[in-house]
């Protein structure tokens, strides 16, 4: 009996769980399922590894791995760009699609529209990268064991402290500002929100930043971790959506929380299973949730 | 001279495999068209009859399970009801909550269907699938001109007995009930009728014509295998309705064959026209243009080539000939 399955899991609820947070927030705010968020997490890791490689060739050095870490300068630095990037893709994707539905269409025509464009953008990446995998960097890293009989790398450890200080800037972002004030309240009630003086449009366009953004992140962590394929993120959507109603759409903790529970089930699935089991974790989850408590840990019933 | 036996081979296995195809667009048609409800996991419904129905009239195999090497009709039946059993389960844990769980759970329902489909070995037969389904006029086989043309009769016959019953659905009390709760739930309610029940009784009843669908195609291809239940097939089917005109019973129909010629004829100048290497690039800017397709007539067209007909009630439509207005 081995508990490095709690590592493993620990690594994928993290990359999990920045997805899920942009899938409860559209969800809760736009008031609809977004299918094209693992799209999101393709993307970002995509422009990431292209914006990577334009500055490796450029800037001297800048291709030389961290410390221990196998993750370069360029990586961190391309990765910041790329946020920018996908939250510009993000925000095109509302304007000539989901904007045009909104208000006007019942909520069930954007999921049918988001599930149209995720095919749109998965295929177009695979017509740009074909559907071989494809990797930010191919050291391999050496596993130090810290006792319990558990190993982790040093990029795993950078990636989760990474991870901790991306979901507290989120926190902190929707508790402490005036803007994640917003957010609260156009998820409660859009027109009242309005009424009460809030831009529901400018809303509607920091919630496409912040699900992308973190989406992007997401890719990265999954590429540095496994590797680049354009169906990286599709796989993941059914992890997201589940780690997001087991946490009780619209509730961030919520979503992190679902999705730790979903990694390290998935992590536990392939240790004592077999990894060809790994993908049926979160529609059990999913299922379970559905019928013991269909609003989730921290949802509100009804 | 040309060979006539082979284009008429060609042309009927084309128009069998677009009618087939539009099995399963007239169940979505009932689903999301006359309800609303929104199944992103056809592929796993239609993934339920192929295997159910091989497996039930294969003969004994140690590969997999059975085969029972029961009468072809017993497996269209064994798949119909097993896919409307999946259905109503799903149905029952997700309809009486927001739409859109139905949605995820039917994605996962696909993914899971998938998943047994490549690892259950014993029952599946994995990644090598099922192989000697029997074919409806296997006599025939030896003349694919003359087998084909027999089995899109077949299929054509089916299509045209779901489309008759399904019309009159649409058109019974029934059916009224099911765009009165998709139009208005509240209204629904009000005049007494539970929109789950109502739900649950489409939803089960689209998926059992999706596995029936997955059942024809197995028996008319004689062989399986998980590769041909993969999402691309649900975005097909869905591009089918939408075009064709959801809420329409023939619109689904022409959609599929519409669709359907449009992803043959696609492949073939694919296959033709581009070289080897990039065939795989190709093949994706097929699906992205599916995609954007489905995109711009949600946006666009939303209603589709065929616009639902506004039926009120077919003894109003027999007093006006047909001219009933909304």
């Amino acid at each position: 009996m081995t508990l490095q399955f709690l590592v493993d899991g620990l690594m994928a609820g993290a990359l999990i769980g920045l997805g899920a947070i942009g899938v409860t927030l559209t969800y809760s705010i736009l008031g609809f399922a977004n299918f094209a968020h693992g799209e999101f997490i393709t993307f970002g890791a995509y422009a990431t590894l292209l914006i990577a490689s334009a500055i490796g060739a450029f800037v001297a050095g800048s291709d030389q791995s961290i410390g221990p870490l196998s993750i370069t300068w360029a990586v961190i630095a391309a990765s910041v760009a790329a946020i920018g990037v996908t939250g510009a893709m993000a925000l095109a994707l509302d304007f000539v699609l989901f904007r045009r539905l909104r208000g006007k269409s019942a909520a069930i025509s954007l999921v049918l529209a988001s599930f149209g464009a995720s095919m749109a953008i998965r295929a177009s990446l695979e017509f740009a990268f074909t559907s071989r995998p494809t990797y930010f960097a191919r050291d391999l890293q050496i596993a130090t064991p810290i006792g319990l009989g558990l190993k982790v790398t040093p990029d795993q450890i950078a990636l989760l402290i990474a991870t901790a200080v991306v979901l507290m800037a989120t926190h902190a972002l929707m508790t402490r500002t005036q803007v994640g004030r917003a957010m609260r309240a156009v998820a409660e009630n859009p027109s009242l929100a309005r009424v009460a003086g809030v831009n529901v449009d400018e809303t509607i366009r920091v919630v496409w930043l912040l699900g992308a953004a973190l989406a992007c992140v997401s890719g990265v962590m999954l590429g540095l971790l496994v590797q680049i394929r354009p169906l990286m993120g599709f796989d993941l959507l059914l992890p997201l959506f589940a780690a997001a109603i087991l946490g009780g759409i619209g509730s961030v903790p919520g979503a992190f929380l679902g999705a730790l529970i979903i990694g390290l089930g998935e992590a536990a699935t392939v240790q004592f299973a077999g990894a060809q089991w790994r993908a049926a974790v979160a529609f059990v989850v999913l299922i379970a949730v559905l019928i013991v408590r269909p609003s989730g840990l921290f949802g509100r019933s009804g | 001279m040309p060979d006539l036996g082979g284009v008429l081979a060609y042309v009927s296995f084309f128009l069998a495999m677009a009618l087939i195809n539009a099995i399963a667009c007239l169940g979505l048609n009932l689903q999301w068209g006359q309800t609303g409800l929104f199944n992103v996991g056809v592929a796993g419904f239609v993934a339920v009859g192929a295997y159910v129905s091989a497996l039930l009239t294969t003969p004994p195999s140690d590969e997999h399970l059975g085969g029972f090497s029961l009468p072809i009709v017993v497996g269209w039946l064994g798949a119909t009801v097993a896919a409307g059993a999946v259905s109503a389960f799903v149905g029952a844990l997700t309809l009486r909550l927001r739409a859109d769980y139905l949605a995820i759970t039917t994605f996962g329902v696909a993914i899971v269907a998938q998943l047994i489909a490549l690892n259950a070995q014993k029952l599946t037969g994995g990644t090598f699938g099922i192989a000697f389904i029997p074919r409806p006029f296997e006599s025939l086989a030896a003349a694919p001109a003359l087998f084909n043309l027999a089995n899109f009769a077949l299929v054509a016959i089916v299509v045209g007995v779901l489309y008759v019953a399904l019309e009159r659905l649409a058109r019974s009390p029934w059916g009224r009930v099911l765009r009165a709760i998709r139009e208005d739930e509240r209204a629904a309610m009000a005049l007494g009728k539970n929109p789950t029940r109502y739900r649950l009784q489409a939803f089960a009843l689209g998926g059992a014509v999706m596995g029936l669908a997955g059942a024809i195609e197995a028996h008319f291809i004689g062989f399986i295998a998980p590769e041909n239940y993969e999402s691309a097939l649900t975005f097909q089917i869905w591009a089918m309705l939408i075009v064709g005109g959801s809420g329409n019973n023939a619109g689904a129909i022409v959609g599929a064959c519409l669709i359907w010629a449009l992803w043959s004829a696609s492949g073939l100048a694919i296959s033709v026209l581009v070289p080897p290497e990039f065939e795989a690039r190709a093949a994706a800017l097929r699906i992205v243009a599916i995609g954007v397709l489905l995109a711009a007539m949600i946006v666009l067209r939303p209603r589709g080539i065929f616009a639902e007909r506004a039926i009120v009630s077919r003894f109003l439509d027999e007093e006006t000939g047909g001219e009933a207005s909304p």
